[in-house]
């Protein structure tokens, strides 16, 4: 028995069924660089904003430009994790992207999905650190945490997210906080790190609840952005985002007509 | 009882609420029991997993168990759950429930220990285990019969197995789980208080200022009391203080303020070294009033072996063992002193390189003076002690002294409250009875033990290792309340009650979980049964036991829910009643005893562990049984029958069945089934009614029922032994509505502090005359000779006793005196890392029932082999990749994992042993500790390469 190897979702060598998706999702990609119309089929697919890409894919928009739907990626993946659109998929065809709760990245600290990559669709130095590969660096997606349903905000000791975060006690973290219902008990709340959190989907995949109470989405969709025209007087840190900041020019519809015009304009005022 | 309902819940409500803090139940949460809302009934119960005991309630819907909730009103959860108690409703209905007897036959439909399993009736498998254990006990006598018992049955389970092992077979070839989980912790209370379980309460948590984990991931494995200990931690942070003693880091470090990495085996000596501090540096902190009132010293020799295999035993004559497996078992015979351990062993009369010879260990200590106790600590200097304890060796001795010298001043400080916890860190030793009794030792000195808020508190892994395997005792030497097989003063009183002739029950014990096992291996034993567990996989060398029951000549048969490894190596396996499917009660770590009633009908044509015994109870006569000569103790003894003329005065016939006399007798009769009693209507009996599922029963005919209240019968039986003896339980009503109850329950109230006069009744009467605070009036190994750290000198005298001679050690707890010594296999040139193995939170034991929740097994579907991320370059395996753990014993194939929640340093690895794909229990060493005889599942060595 311990000589079989630990079942893991996930099939080696390539069963049959996969092979065939690839070929297929290659021909598909060949088909395309021989002046297939491919923004077309971009263009029918709206689900493409909310797909999660491999480690080091660049901007969705120069992803899909750049990507050959060629699956290197894919096949290189030792835990089966990247799928390849496929058609009816409703997904830009052919490009790489994974579902979390089925197969999450398991974050390779030597990511052989991205230096196979031969257009740059996946930045290797996007998750470079010093020279070297650095798993830790990448950006997937963010998980968030929908607190109705995490049975950890109930009072559960559960906190299965955590302790199957690969950056564990970074990424993720604990809020301990008193229940003071039952008066000698403690939450413990998994609070997710947007700087650390590579979207990697260990929580997702873990989490205990029947529809993933902790998911990740692209961080696009995830995240809110707070403006560069503010800087947290008491983080020194934020000041680097004065990097970004411009100058600044407002509009409401209150100032929609020019002063001139608006003076001008008394309309019932008196 | 003379007290009426009414008084005794009243009573037991003021009880219940003063040791509740803060906590408020409001009145439409509190379920009623029985209530029908909207087509679902809600129930009582308790969760299905650890020691900690937390009431749940069951929802039950046409038939089945839909849902679960914590209950409100439960005092250790307050409604609360951990993940595993989330899933109880679920763990029932996985799709590869065993639903009808399975026996290996061949193609003309007869037993072939070669065959494949196929479906038989009831009434067949019974003829097969009848034949079988004939066959067994006629060969080999009552040694040939063995059991696998559990801390996971029920009360009235335990108590019917071990009424028919031990009154029935005259066997006591019964021994449970819990020896591999809390057998030192058991040792460790009858060498110190002469009595077993923990003196506190859960309560404790909520007042004490110290919370120090000694070996114990409470924060996955008692998640539950973890959030009580993180509750404690935020309600006043600076003065609140948590440390982590451990081997490697892990989850409950999360909270501490202190975290101490250890190498194994040394928390004997950081005990030691706490110790010293107290005698040598803070002599003032020693209560004196406290010690000489309820102390007194003792000490034992070091050199007792390390409970493996012995030379000249069968198996080993036979070469079953290699070459490469023999060089650790040899040492059990004679070891050479380590530099290492020869200052710990110094007082002792050893030197480095010295040869030390091991002899049989027992039981056996004598009283020694304070200045001998004070000599066995001298070695356990601050220098000696981080030396040889530091377990990461990434940082600095200056640090982990500072970390040793702060935990020494926490105990020590005056006016503040240690709580210190322990699970299999401590108990999984070999020097697990040692380390038990030491941690006692530092709360007996400074008078922090047995208090509100103070006190060493033993953690149990099992739901009813408390209540069943160590109350009710189905333990090899173990009869019900702390009674014992080898008195005869206790047999008798069994036998009695029992209504079994004088002699009936066998006063040769000795078959400890691992025995059984080496007996199947070496032939001796030719019968066993699984119950409620999983020996298959639990057991350490497991290649060994598996060879055995495949390749021996024996019969294996495996009550069971599920097709777990035992199952697979099983010869016949029967469909097992899993726990709501039955009346039940477990009893927890804080002595709580909770009852619940059959919720569901089981699945299938599955029948309770109960049942089963009761039926198979049947098959065998007195003439069977009693009426003949056996040998006893590996054939070296007799043990006379039981004459005709005793089998006539006890009112039997020699035809008598074992049936008519342990389960239908007359007493048993008396428990009527009322079914207008409130506890009863509307609730299936299986056992006592039968039910409409018309399972064709061990006769062939449609299972009716016994026509009494047997789970009644059975308890208030087991219960009687338990009254007027400091285990009192309560009346088996009495259970059914309140939310357990912490025994002794003397006069309707509950007892939260044992041995305290303020507290505990039994305490109370012990000090009417002298006054004392405490009185430690266990009876076990308390008539005690005297001597010093050498042996027992016949002619001394005491300073604390009036003569030479054995000394009545009345209401008194001892302090030992234990060296530090190295554990039989340590890390080499060619296994240089040590092998921790130990459970995840998301699953129970050996994942039979968790592996089969698709959230829970989603949430972690394979061990890993956790491990400090140098090592893996070193050992040139790859984060996510596969490697191999060997050891002299075997070797598994696991997923190495350098992050996550497991972070060992240097030199350790970290393997859970809940996958039955990630076998790590063939690499483990079935080394126990001599005294308690469990296995020390917490170290061995093994090397890593990549797979």
């Amino acid at each position: 028995m311990s000589e079989n190897r630990p079942k893991i979702e996930r099939k080696e060598p390539l069963s049959d069924r996969r092979k065939f998706i690839l070929t297929m999702a290659r021909g598909v990609g060949v088909t395309a660089l021989g002046g297939f119309v491919w923004s077309a089929f971009i263009d029918e697919v709206t689900a493409s904003q909310l797909l999660l890409r491999p480690p080091g894919a660049i901007k969705e928009d120069d992803f899909l430009k750049t990507c050959i739907k060629c699956g290197l990626c894919v096949e290189a993946c030792p835990f089966d994790t990247l799928l390849l659109a496929k058609p009816g998929d409703n997904k830009p065809l052919g490009t790489p992207y994974f579902i979390p709760r089925e197969i999450p990245c398991y974050m390779c600290p030597d990511i052989p999905c991205v230096p196979v990559c031969p257009t740059g669709a996946l930045d290797q130095s996007s998750v470079t650190t010093d020279e070297k590969l650095d798993i830790n660096v990448a950006d997937m997606g963010l998980a968030v945490i929908d607190d109705e349903s995490c049975i950890a905000f109930w009072g559960i000791q559960c906190d299965a997210c955590y302790r199957a975060c690969p950056l564990l006690g970074e990424a993720i973290t604990v809020v301990y906080e008193k229940n003071e219902r039952t008066g000698k008990h403690a939450f413990m709340k998994p609070i997710v790190h947007a700087d650390v959190c590579t979207g990697c989907g260990l929580c997702e995949k873990a989490c205990v609840t029947e529809k993933a109470a902790i998911f990740v989405l692209p961080r696009e969709v995830s995240m809110g952005r707070a403006g560069d025209y503010y800087i947290k007087g008491w983080d020194k840190e934020d000041e680097k985002r004065l990097v970004n900041a411009k100058e600044i020019k407002t509009q409401t519809r209150l100032s929609e007509k020019s002063a001139i015009d608006s003076l001008n304009d008394s309309g019932d005022l008196y | 009882m003379s007290l009426s309902r009414r008084e005794f819940l009243k009573s037991s409500a003021a009880a219940s609420a003063a040791a509740a803090i803060g906590m408020s139940v409001p009145a439409e949460l509190e379920a009623a029991a029985n209530k029908a809302e909207g087509g679902w009934r809600w129930d009582k119960a308790a969760c299905r997993f650890c020691g900690t005991g937390c009431g749940i309630m069951m929802a039950t819907k046409n038939g089945k168990i839909v849902a679960v909730k914590g209950d409100p009103a439960a005092p250790v959860n307050r409604g609360l759950n951990c993940i595993k108690g989330y899933f109880n409703a679920k763990i029932m209905y996985g799709a590869d429930r065993l639903t009808q007897p399975l026996l290996r036959m061949d193609a003309n439909g007869k037993f072939d220990k070669k065959g494949k399993f196929a479906p038989v009736s009831w009434k067949v498998a019974f003829d097969v285990m009848e034949e079988k254990a004939k066959a067994a006990f006629n060969e080999k006598g009552p040694e040939g019969v063995a059991v696998f018992a559990s801390g996971q049955y029920t009360v009235m389970e335990g108590y019917a197995a071990q009424k028919m092992m031990k009154g029935g077979f005259r066997s006591n070839a019964i021994d449970p789980n819990a020896r591999h989980c809390m057998a030192s912790a058991v040792v460790g209370f009858y060498q110190t208080f002469g009595i077993d379980e923990p003196s506190g309460c859960y309560d404790d948590i909520e007042l004490t200022d110290t919370i120090v984990s000694w070996g114990s991931n409470m924060a996955e494995m008692h998640p539950i009391l973890w959030s009580r200990v993180t509750d404690r931690k935020l309600s006043d942070p600076e003065r609140v203080k948590v440390i982590n003693i451990s081997t490697y880091t892990h989850r409950t470090s999360d909270l501490a303020d202190s975290e101490i990495i250890f190498s194994p085996s040394t928390d004997l000596a950081m005990w030691n070294y706490i110790a010293r501090e107290i005698v040598f540096n803070h002599p003032e902190s020693i209560d004196w009033d406290f010690v000489n009132k309820h102390m007194v010293f003792a000490a034992a020799h070091p050199n007792i072996g390390y409970g493996m295999r012995k030379a000249g035993e069968k198996s080993i004559r036979e070469g079953k063992y290699t070459d490469a497996e023999m060089e650790i078992i040899k040492k059990e015979m004679k070891t050479i002193v380590s530099e290492k351990e020869a200052p710990a062993l110094a007082p002792y009369g050893y030197k480095a390189g010295d040869e030390m010879i091991h002899n049989k260990p027992g039981l056996k200590h004598w009283l020694i003076e304070f200045e001998e106790y004070k000599k066995s600590l001298a070695p356990y200097t601050l220098e000696y002690t981080a030396k040889i304890s530091k377990g990461d060796p990434d940082e600095s001795i200056e640090s982990f002294q500072a970390k040793l010298q702060n935990l020494a001043n926490l105990y020590i400080e005056k006016g503040r409250k240690v709580v210190s916890f322990w699970t299999m860190g401590m108990n999984q030793h070999t020097r697990g009875t040692w380390v038990n009794t030491l941690a006692y030792n530092v709360h007996f000195l400074l008078n922090k033990q047995a208090k509100p808020g103070d006190g060493a508190f033993s953690l149990t892994g099992q739901p009813s290792a408390c209540g069943t395997a160590r109350e009710v005792g189905t333990f090899t030497h173990r009869l019900p309340a702390d009674m014992m097989v080898k008195n005869p003063k206790h047999r008798a009183i069994v036998e009695k009650k029992w209504q079994v002739p004088a002699g009936t029950i066998n006063g040769q014990m000795g078959q400890h979980i691992m025995r059984i096992h080496r007996d199947l291996e070496d032939g001796h034993v030719k019968f066993a049964w699984i119950n409620v567990c999983n020996p298959y996989q639990n057991t350490a060398s497991a290649s060994h036991w598996l060879k055995a029951a495949r390749e021996m000549d024996n019969f294996i048969v495996c009550s069971d829910g599920y097709p777990g490894i035992s199952a697979k190596v099983s010869d016949l396996i029967l469909p097992t009643a899993m726990i709501y499917e039955k009346w039940g009660a477990y009893g927890n770590a804080e002595r709580r005893t909770q009852h619940w009633r059959q919720q569901v009908l089981p699945v299938g044509d599955s029948m309770s562990d109960t049942w089963q015994w009761i039926e198979f109870s049947k098959r065998f006569t007195i003439k069977d049984l009693w009426m003949k000569d056996v040998k006893v103790k590996w054939g070296k003894k007799d043990m006379k029958a039981i004459s005709a003329a005793a089998v006539k005065a006890a009112g039997y016939t020699p035809e008598t069945t074992m049936f008519e006399v342990l389960f239908a007798n007359d007493r048993a009769k008396s428990y009527k089934k009322d079914m207008n009693d409130p506890i009863n209507t509307g609730y299936d009996d299986t056992e006592s009614n039968g039910d409409s599922r018309g399972v064709m029963g061990s006769d062939g005919k449609e299972w009716a029922g016994y026509g009494f209240h047997i789970h009644k019968y059975l308890f208030e039986e087991y219960a009687a032994f338990t009254r007027g003896h400091g285990h009192d339980l309560a009346p088996f009503d009495v259970y059914h509505k309140v939310r357990g109850l912490k025994w002794p329950v003397v006069d309707g109230k509950e007892t939260q502090w044992r041995f305290n006069a303020k507290y505990d009744p039994y305490a109370a009467k012990a000090t009417k005359e002298t006054g004392n605070s405490h009185a430690f009036y266990g009876g076990f190994l308390k008539v005690r000779p005297q001597g010093n750290l050498n042996g027992i000198k016949k002619d001394l005298k005491l300073s604390y006793a009036d003569k030479p001679g054995k000394h009545y050690l009345k209401n008194k707890a001892k302090i030992f005196a234990r060296p530090y010594m190295d554990p039989p296999e340590m890390p080499d040139a060619e296994y240089p890392t040590w092998l921790s193995t130990g459970r995840v939170l998301e699953h129970w034991h050996s994942g039979t029932m968790t592996m089969r929740v698709p959230e829970l097994y989603r949430a972690v579907p394979e061990a890993l082999c956790y491990m400090h991320p140098k090592d893996a370059e070193k050992f040139d395996v790859k984060q996510g990749g596969l490697c191999w753990v060997e050891s002299r014993r075997g070797k598994v194939k696991a997923r190495v994992e350098t992050r996550g929640r497991n972070r060992p340093s240097r030199g350790l690895v970290f393997v859970p042993w809940f996958d039955e794909k990630v076998f790590i229990n063939k690499v483990c060493l079935d080394a126990t500790c001599p005294l308690s005889k469990q296995t020390d599942f917490k170290k061995c060595a093994v090397k890593i390469y990549k797979a």
